[in-house]
């Protein structure tokens, strides 16, 4: 059971203001952390790996300090690391993204002398919050996808994905190789140990630009090889907040409801 | 002892004439009769004042001190020793509505607050700022009025001190309604006797905190969580003095045993903490945060640590590396107390603290004393500093009967952390529930002093009366 493990460096959002007069995010001194689905992602094949074998992969694009991402990753249980990164590949919209990391991962592929069955990303990421990069990558590679994974496990050449949806989960089968993208599970993220650690360390990230993805067509690529175009951006209006109705019984609560449905003319 | 009047409608009507603000009758909420420990006595106020500035304050003041009312000042209301409890009625002045953060000063690296603002929210909004308040005790959202009237400690006192080192100045309202100002923004002083130091830790009985100038610093640059699992606590106790020794400086270093952590994971509904480590059953953990100048820094820490905890008998040393999971340890620590309270019955506590070499013999102690007395007990904090939180627990006695108990195992257990040099509280306060002790261990001159300090901000004792030295 070969895993590609799609992750992004993302700034911290829980760390970030808006500027009240530009209304754009404020980076400066923002700490960058790995997305936090992409973290149940990893999670999610380090336990496939330990109960089918098979090696998991981790890749991402970003800038060369995105590798310091990929290393924690190598420390809770992936065996190898990539890092894309190609002042080329700066500014990519979602479809870029998916058509550089489908290129990439075809490439680690060969190097690798391995066929991946998976390949997972975290649902979305926290700072652009698309969720179109998993299923963009799927569509790039032409194979099958399923979204939302709480938990996949597999047979020989189709894998059981138990998706959330509203209101519960429901379970599909998949012919694999497919892509998967991993909301937060119940399974925490391990710790990394001082002997992964120091193992992880003493591992190389390859970085792979666009010289070894010579069959990328760099067109598509880039600022320049993205169709959207942002326009403009902006902090959405406060929705107003609601109302706590607070009393000592069911009774008593739902009768005030009633009354302030009534003063609205709602009932 | 004193006599107090109580509230008729004259006063009140004094009072509304002066205040906006002011709750009679079925307009109080329940909770302004207890904090978070009601086991030490719940009373209802007579009337409380939701205060918005200092002035309003000195205006309550002056009317209650003319009347000799008494006046228990309280902030969130999380205290756990009956501090902000009005156990002679009166009134309660209730300075959460205080709650802006007024401005900072980075070139003295100092923030002025009203004393209501939530500790949480100081801590983060500092860090959007870069800068870090450092007192962090479990309680995120008490008020800093109260933290500095409790001196509050929390998880990073062992390498940056308690809240008292973080004071540099505050705006009191006297008995008497007088406004006055303690302390400066300065680093030193050597100015007379330390009226700001005195008020820290007085616990509402010397005057009320309306404002604060706080000491802060830059947040540090890189910081790392660390699991440390052992085979027994004695064991992992005994390698806290180590990392000293190897020139570490932790800002946390945390002890806890399984029962506390399965409890805590039962009351979350998620599992934080490694529980087996090689096969092995874990049954004690340090938890601790390192922090450093820069990535290398942290990093070069990390390694002399590990190899610290491993000469130390270390099962294993688990590093958290994202945000996500340094939250979720630290969430879980903080949420002990509210773990035990919701499976146990009946509860008590203390905070006792002694010396920190001490601890490793005093826990089994107070575990054999419990398991005497027929009750449960847990524990944990802060292996840095040798403060320790006791929870004597039982779902199956009779109140009188672990009342009994109770008082039996506090009567032996303060003994003995007098006998090793230590202090009833090392950072809840005393209250009403702890005087008895508080006199036992310092003895009754030294009490005698604290009540005569009293007298001379308080001549009438209405401020929070019978608490800490002020004996009925």
């Amino acid at each position: 059971m070969n895993i590609c493990v799609c992750i992004k460096q993302v700034p911290d959002t829980n760390r970030i203001k808006i500027d009240p007069v530009t209304n754009t995010l404020v980076r400066k001194g923002v700490p960058s952390i790995i997305n936090p689905f992409d973290t149940y992602a990893v999670e999610m094949a380090a336990k496939l790996k330990e109960e089918c074998g098979g090696k998991v992969v981790v890749i991402s694009m970003g800038p060369a300090q995105a590798s310091k991402a990929l290393r924690v990753c190598l420390s809770v249980g992936a065996d190898e690391a990539y890092l894309i990164s190609d002042r080329a590949f700066g500014g990519s919209d979602t479809l870029a993204t998916g058509y550089i990391l489908a290129g990439a991962i075809k490439k680690i592929e060969e190097l690798e002398e391995l066929k991946f069955d998976l390949i997972f990303c975290g649902k979305q990421a926290i700072d652009g919050d698309t969720a179109q990069v998993g299923p963009q990558i799927a569509e790039q590679l032409g194979l099958a996808q399923a979204t939302y994974a709480l938990d996949v496990s597999c047979t020989n050449d189709h894998a059981i994905v138990k998706r959330e949806v509203d209101g519960g989960y429901d379970t599909v089968l998949v012919q694999t190789p497919a892509v998967v993208t991993v909301v937060h599970t119940d399974q925490m993220p391990r710790y990394a140990t001082y002997s992964t650690r120091c193992e992880a360390k003493k591992k190389q990230v390859h970085v792979l630009s666009s010289a070894e993805l010579s069959e990328l067509d760099l067109a598509q690529c880039g600022l320049s090889g993205s169709p959207t175009r942002v326009v403009n951006t902006y902090t959405p209006s406060v929705q107003k907040l609601g109302i706590m109705i607070e009393g000592s019984s069911t009774t008593e609560l739902v009768d005030k409801l009633v009354g302030i449905l009534d003063d609205k003319r709602l009932l | 002892m004193e006599s107090y009047n109580t509230l008729n409608q004259e006063i009140i009507d004094e009072l509304r004439a002066v205040s906006d603000h002011v709750l009679v009758g079925s307009a109080i909420n329940p909770d302004y009769a207890k904090d978070e420990m009601p086991i030490y006595g719940t009373h209802m106020p007579d009337l409380v004042v939701q205060a918005y500035s200092t002035q309003e304050v000195s205006d309550v003041m002056k009317v209650c001190y003319k009347h000799s009312i008494p006046v228990t000042a309280r902030g969130a209301g999380t205290g756990l020793a009956g501090g902000a409890v009005p156990i002679f009625g009166g009134v309660i002045l209730d300075i959460s509505p205080m709650n802006h953060v007024l401005g900072y000063d980075l070139e003295n690296f100092v923030v002025n607050v009203e004393a209501g603002v939530l500790l949480k929210d100081l801590q983060d909004d500092c860090i959007t700022k870069g800068l870090m308040y450092p007192p962090d005790p479990g309680m995120k959202y008490a008020c800093l009025g109260g933290n500095v009237a409790t001196n509050a400690g929390g998880m990073r006192a062992v390498k940056y001190g308690t809240t008292r080192d973080y004071v540099r100045a505050m705006t009191v309202v006297l008995a008497n309604g007088e406004i006055t100002h303690f302390g400066a923004t300065v680093s030193k002083t050597s100015s007379g006797y330390s009226l700001l130091n005195l008020m820290i830790g007085s616990e509402g009985t010397l005057g009320i905190i309306t404002e604060l100038t706080l000491k802060i610093i830059p947040a540090p640059k890189a910081t790392a969580s660390i699991i440390v699992p052992f085979k027994d606590l004695k064991t992992a106790l005994s390698a806290v003095p180590k990392f000293k020794m190897a020139h570490l400086d932790p800002q946390a270093i945390e002890f806890m045993e399984t029962d506390i952590v399965d409890m805590t994971e039962r009351f979350i509904g998620r599992s934080v903490f490694p529980k087996q480590c090689n096969g092995e059953d874990i049954h004690s953990y340090l938890l601790i945060t390192l922090d450093g100048s820069s990535d290398e820094d942290l990093d070069e820490q990390i390694d002399q640590f590990s190899k610290v905890c491993f000469d130390n008998q270390a099962m294993e040393v688990f590093i958290a590396e994202t945000p996500s999971q340094i939250s979720n340890a630290w969430a879980a620590r903080s949420a002990f107390y509210e773990a035990i309270t919701d499976e146990i019955k009946m509860l008590d506590e203390c905070d006792v603290v002694i010396p920190v070499n001490k601890i490793a013999e005093f826990i089994p102690f107070v575990n054999e004393i419990g398991a005497e007395l027929g009750l449960d007990i847990t524990c944990y904090g802060h292996a840095g500093d040798g403060n320790i939180h006791i929870y004597q627990c039982s779902n199956t006695m009779s109140p009188e009967e672990f009342e009994e108990c109770n008082n039996k195992f506090f009567d032996v257990i303060y003994a003995k952390a007098v006998e090793y040099g230590g202090e009833v509280s090392g950072e809840h306060g005393i209250g009403n529930a702890k005087m008895k002790y508080l006199e036992e261990s310092i003895g009754k001159t030294n009490v005698d002093l604290m009540e005569g300090i009293k007298r001379v901000f308080d001549p009438k004792m209405i401020l929070n009366p019978g608490k800490v030295c002020h004996r009925l």
